[in-house]
């Protein structure tokens, strides 16, 4: 045996030639045997060599510190992920080990723990919706959308599904992967030019038999709020189709909640619920529907329920509804999905149970002052509209550069150039949605502060002026 | 006996721990400039969408919600405490560097839409983990964006399908074939990706029936989906043939990764004439499961399919790293950006710390530890080795206790049960289907010969307590948090709780029945 040792292996020495000789061999190769020797890996595969921990830890910090990275304060993107504050007790709930470091719950009696805190996830975005039924999570918000997508057409036995016109480009490409198969279509609505939100008499329009499902965002992608949905709703059942409602999760400690509206399907990004931004890598995807079993039998993915001990005295917690999943349904399963964002999840309920409904609306109310004053701010540049939609935005709004003859600058460059002031601006629209112009998403939380946005406004000025 | 015992805190819902008027929160001051420019901001959004009752959220203080959940987290098992042998779930260590890595801010403040320029180091470690699972999987083009190992199974299956939509056969290739001893979510995926799933059964040696294979293609064959090792532990001795088969009617073989862990350094899919493969990293390579996620599923492809992998593509063109986002043929997005990048990051820094020399050796410590516990459960009293009784097992072994239930009533979920209460995690139960009273067994090679032993005895503890006393197994467990629970009651429509608003409902409209 070749004396290869690591710290992360503990049958060295020893305890290995115990096991070869309980195994009667004297070499590991004996137990390889069955590998058809022509597919044997016989070269050393061209990965490096193995580092110590320091070293490992200081060659990824010297990687990752070409980033640059937007100091909390100086970022202004949002548009599906965006940065929120963290709260250090968030973190250290979802650093005990005894949460990261399990698998899923399979064995319920010694996974009490994990089983309790994702039901009361469920049950605290739940609350925040107003649906009663809520999953243990989605990978994110895109594929939500596309599993929701196609959960209305199996409801509905129909195949096309309504989406507004300005959506992420990321999460309609995410919605297309998904239902192509299905032989779905996706239609747009279009959107009232000069307040966004959806053309009623356009939606009325195209509502027929053949649609399973109508999808509205509130707040939309590009930050106004979308006000006639009670109309909407209406217009969508009559028309026997399911409604389907996008959130910024953080947003409903102020907006009404879908539930209210009807909504029979309300989705989302739980990301800003105590989930860093991890260059969109550790997104949540909310998944919720009202208490109807029709609609219950085809939902995507795990369930954690409430339930007793079998002698009946004690509370616990299980994996419930499993006959809709892939390891018991196979093929006729309602979705593939099995790992989830479990510990997205855990985070969403520690931070909901640290914000509580006051805090959750006081949070609600500062974000919107603070892009209200940015928008009053920008609204007094020269050549600057903003925003661009006359509606109510929550923490997004979009602001287009106005269309000069003179006007050289770009958006794309406008962006660039107040990059070099460490300010990351917005998300360029330009390509995304040609119509609207030289615009970009601008995104204010509450890690901004008066000075941060004094000092962007200031930013733009200058480049313009500058031109 | 052990002595084991989990805490068992009784701990209300968080709900029910609310105090009005506590609060947890913090929240920086709005400056008064801002704040005047809009005092009532509630009053700024249109009444058809104020949200008028509050969410019922709880209310408490700091110390009261790290208390709770802390309480939760020590009814809750995990890989840091001890043999966690799910089969095909390959729990192994998850290096706490690689937690310390990820909080680095020069990576969770990165925003994923900030320009190309300013994200050259993450880049430069994503294409860097796309080439050495490239080199460790033997193929030619990867993608990481799928968030989990389903995920990629759908990736990958919507590949076969653009594959002959390209060659004009898909009106006729519907049919994915998938070996009966298959994960679940292999069928589920191919299903979400339009095929009809075509099963085939295994042999008496518990390999794939090259017989059963043969007539089961056809042109309507669009691919076979297969893990190799098998879920039962074993070597697809006849891969070759295998891919012979379904190559030459056309089709092409997918490769379920999540049993790879035993090939690591000895034998590439690539090379076995697989032409997708989708890896687990928060198994093969280390990264926690979370619970149940978040995990990563990056798939890889023979060359002549690269065209079709997800878009954006992480790339290099000689100077810089970049999106490729011209990707005509490809099969689109799968997630919103570019995958669980902060799995990806951990699986980096493993492979990094393992080297090649040290991804070889934990397969061969993961297979030495499967075939240990083998070794030393044959001719326990109540247990069998099914299949294949002179074959050393790969990463898992898979025992049946029908044996067991036959002689004393004591089923294979029994003696699970019983496990736990000797602080040990239980095997993956009841799977493969083809093994009656299953308990399937990975190790891997995190654990050392005695914790192995532990395992083992229990094992063995468990049995004899079952000819002498089933009573008291079948009671078992008894030391977890809590004992067994009711799933009837979880499921039935009367009773069924999702939420603790749909609890108090049920509860309240059940106390009025009685009444």
């Amino acid at each position: 045996m070749p004396a290869f040792r690591h710290p992360f292996l503990p049958n060295a020495g020893e305890q290995q030639k115990a096991i070869l000789a309980k195994l009667g061999i004297t070499s590991v190769e004996a137990l390889f045997k069955d590998i058809p020797s022509k597919f044997r890996f016989k070269g050393k595969m061209k990965i490096p060599e193995g580092l110590s921990e320091i070293e490992v830890r200081r060659h990824i910090e010297m990687l990752l510190e070409k980033n640059s990275t937007p100091y909390l304060s100086t970022s202004f993107l949002g548009g599906g992920v965006w940065p929120h504050m963290v709260p250090e007790v968030v973190h250290s709930v979802t650093s005990r080990t005894e949460f990261y470091t399990a698998y899923t719950p399979y064995q319920a009696e010694i996974s009490q723990g994990m089983l309790q805190a994702l039901f009361e996830y469920q049950s605290l975005i739940a609350e925040l919706v107003d649906l009663p039924v809520v999953n243990a999570s989605m990978y994110d918000w895109a594929s939500a959308l596309g599993e929701a997508a196609l959960m209305t057409s199996r409801l509905t036995k129909r195949s096309t599904f309504l989406i507004p016109e300005f959506i992420a480009p990321n999460r309609k490409a995410v919605l297309a992967t998904y239902t192509a198969p299905a032989n779905v279509s996706i239609q747009r609505v279009p959107s009232n030019p000069v307040q966004g939100k959806l053309d009623l008499e356009r939606l009325k329009e195209m509502m027929s038999s053949e649609i399973a499902g109508v999808y509205l965002e509130n707040p939309a992608y590009l930050g106004y709020l979308e006000p006639d949905v009670d109309a909407i709703a209406e217009i969508v059942h009559d028309a026997g189709a399911l409604l389907v409602v996008g959130v910024d999760p953080i947003s409903l400690g102020i907006i009404r909640p879908p539930g209210d509206y009807d909504a029979d399907v309300v989705i989302g990004e739980g990301q800003p619920l105590g989930n860093g931004v991890n260059f969109g890598g550790s997104l949540l995807g909310i998944f919720a529907c009202k208490d109807d079993r029709r609609i219950l039998r085809q939902m995507p993915g795990r369930l954690i329920g409430l339930t007793t001990t079998t002698e009946g005295e004690r509370r616990g917690f299980v994996m419930t509804l499993q006959a809709r999943e892939q390891h018991i349904r196979r093929e006729r399963a309602t979705s593939n999905i099995c790992s989830n964002q479990a510990l997205c999840a855990v985070a969403a309920a520690a931070y909901l149970c640290t914000l509580g409904p006051t805090g959750l609306r006081r949070l609600g109310e500062q974000i919107m002052q603070l892009r209200h004053y940015m928008e009053r701010q920008m609204s007094k540049l020269d050549g600057v509209l903003a925003p661009r939609f006359q509606a109510t935005h929550f923490k997004e709004f979009v602001f287009s550069l106005e269309d000069r003859k003179e006007r050289r600058l770009s958006i794309l460059a406008l962006m660039k150039k107040i990059s070099q002031e460490k300010i990351f601006g917005g998300i360029p629209l330009n390509l995304e949605f040609p119509k609207l112009g030289e615009s970009a998403l601008v995104c204010v939380t509450e890690l901004h502060t008066k000075r941060d946005i004094d000092k962007y406004t200031a930013s733009i000025q200058q480049a313009l002026e500058v031109e | 006996m052990s002595g084991f015992r989990q805490a068992r805190w009784n701990e209300p819902l968080v709900f029910e721990r609310s105090k009005i008027g506590t609060i947890a929160y913090s929240l920086p001051a709005v400056e008064k400039e801002v704040q005047k420019a809009l005092p009532k901001p509630i009053e700024s959004i249109p009444p058809t969408l104020r949200r008028q009752t509050p969410p019922e959220l709880p209310e408490l203080s700091e110390p009261e919600v790290l208390q709770h959940f802390v309480r939760l987290s020590q009814m809750n098992y995990c890989v840091d405490l001890g043999l966690y042998p799910l089969g095909s779930c390959t729990m192994k260590y998850n290096p706490p560097i690689n937690e310390r890595i990820v909080q680095n801010p020069y990576f969770s403040w990165l925003h994923p839409q900030q320009d190309e320029s300013e994200i050259q180091g993450i880049l430069q470690i994503l294409y860097e983990l796309k080439q050495w699972l490239a080199e460790i999987t033997g193929m030619n083009q990867i993608s990481l964006q799928p968030a989990a190992g389903a995920h990629g199974e759908f990736a990958g299956a919507l590949i076969i399908r653009a594959y002959h939509a390209e060659n004009d056969e898909l009106a006729t290739r519907r049919e994915i074939i998938v070996p009966d001893s298959a994960h679940g979510t292999n069928p589920a995926s191919a299903a979400m990706a339009g095929f009809n799933v075509v099963v085939v059964p295994s042999n008496n040696d518990g390999q794939v029936d090259l017989q059963a294979l043969q007539s089961a293609v056809s042109k309507r064959t669009a691919g076979l989906m297969l893990t190799n090792p098998n879920t039962l532990g074993l070597f697809e001795q006849k891969i070759e043939s295998i891919s012979e088969i379904i190559h030459d009617v056309g089709g092409l073989l997918y490769y379920d990764g999540a049993n790879l862990n035993a090939n690591l350094g000895r034998v590439r899919p690539g090379d076995m004439g697989f032409d997708i493969v989708h890896l687990n990293l928060h198994k093969t390579f280390a990264t926690p499961h979370g619970g149940g996620g978040p995990g990563a599923g990056p798939i890889g492809v023979k060359g002549a399919l690269s065209p079709f992998l997800p878009t954006p593509l992480v790339s290099f063109d000689g100077t810089k790293y970049y999106l490729d986002k011209e990707r005509p043929k490809s099969i689109g997005r799968v997630h919103g950006y570019l995958g669980n990048v902060l799995v990806l990051l951990k699986s980096y820094a493993y492979i990094l710390h393992m080297g090649s020399l040290g991804l070889k050796a934990a397969a061969e410590h993961a297979v030495l530890n499967a075939n240990y516990i083998m070794k030393c459960l044959e001719g326990v009293g109540g247990y069998s080795i099914p299949f294949a009784p002179d074959t050393w097992r790969m990463h898992e072994i898979v025992i049946s206790a029908k044996p067991l239930l036959r002689d004393t009533g004591i089923s294979a979920r029994d003696v699970a049960k019983a496990l736990l209460d000797r602080g040990l995690h239980a095997p993956t139960f009841y799977f493969p289907a083809i093994v009656e009273e299953a308990l399937m067994i990975e190790p891997t090679e995190t654990f050392s010969k005695e914790e192995l032993d532990r395992f083992i005895e229990a094992l063995r503890e468990i049995a004899e307590q079952a000819y002498d006393n089933p009573d008291l197994v079948s009671r078992s467990p008894q030391h977890t948090a809590a004992s067994r629970l009711d799933e009837v009651r979880a499921a039935h429509p009367r009773t069924m709780a999702l939420s603790w608003r749909m609890y108090q409902k049920r509860s309240k409209s059940q106390s009025t029945t009685q009444a």
